[in-house]
């Protein structure tokens, strides 16, 4: 193995179910073949690491508004295709878990145990109102888009998901 | 071919033999052989590109049925 340990930087936009996944997916294998890997969450992305519980208390009617709408949380995440009124994404949950597949949460979890660090988007939470602590306890600091390049000048392979 | 300890990834999909692999492995010495058991078919490609990246040695595959056992020696700490 190289004396530095190769990096895989993951850009988190998407907020659907599907793509949460794939991302997850390769973020934990990277993280077992002894890769850095940075997922940094932006725009809908986002709404994969809020936190489950609670309300998220968000200044100003446009922003609490837009919170209301898109809640977020790994559990409320949605299939990008067929959907159907939360029909499709109530049966990919079962199917994931027929195949013993882990669930967003659990993949939270499971990365952040590997090392894997989770960076939220500080221009979006600033733009959507987000307050830290609308976010579960497994994530790091708020970065910009500086730290992201800075990072992933460094990758040997960034993906944008 | 002899293992010195086993982990059971049977009903498991990627990535889970692989991020358990990576965990097992960890309670290995060095030298020591670490038979995997599967039954996703994605491993035979999987296992040998995961050696490759950590540096671990790859012994080869056994199938039997739907059954597919791997074989991977801990080369370093």
């Amino acid at each position: 193995m190289a004396e530095e340990k190769e990096k895989l930087t993951i850009v988190m936009f998407s907020g659907d179910l599907d793509k949460a996944l794939a991302g997850f997916i390769l973020a934990t294998t990277a993280a077992s073949m002894g890769m850095d890997v940075s997922m940094y969450f932006t725009f809908w992305g986002l709404n994969i690491i809020k936190r489950n519980e609670g309300s998220i208390k968000s200044k100003g009617l446009a922003r609490k508004l837009l919170g209301l709408i898109n809640r977020g949380g790994s559990k409320r995440l949605k299939l990008s295709k067929f959907n159907m009124f939360g029909l499709g994404t109530w049966m990919m949950k079962r199917l994931m878990k027929e195949t013993n597949m882990p669930s967003v949460d659990e993949f939270i979890t499971m990365a952040k145990e590997m090392g894997v660090k989770l960076i939220p988007c500080s221009t979006t939470c600033g733009v959507m109102g987000l307050p830290e602590d609308a976010f579960r306890g497994e994530v790091d600091s708020l970065a910009g888009a500086a730290f992201f390049l800075g990072e992933a000048r460094k990758s040997k392979v960034t993906l944008f998901i | 071919m002899k293992a010195d300890q086993t982990l059971d990834c049977v009903g498991l999909y990627c990535p889970m033999p692989v991020v358990k692999t990576a965990e097992k492995i960890k309670e290995l010495k060095t030298g020591e052989v670490l038979e995997v058991i599967a039954d996703d078919k994605g491993i035979k490609q999987d296992m040998p590109a995961w050696c490759q990246t950590t540096g671990h040695e790859f012994l080869g595959i056994e199938e039997a049925g739907a059954e597919i056992r791997v074989y991977v020696k801990k080369a370093h700490d």
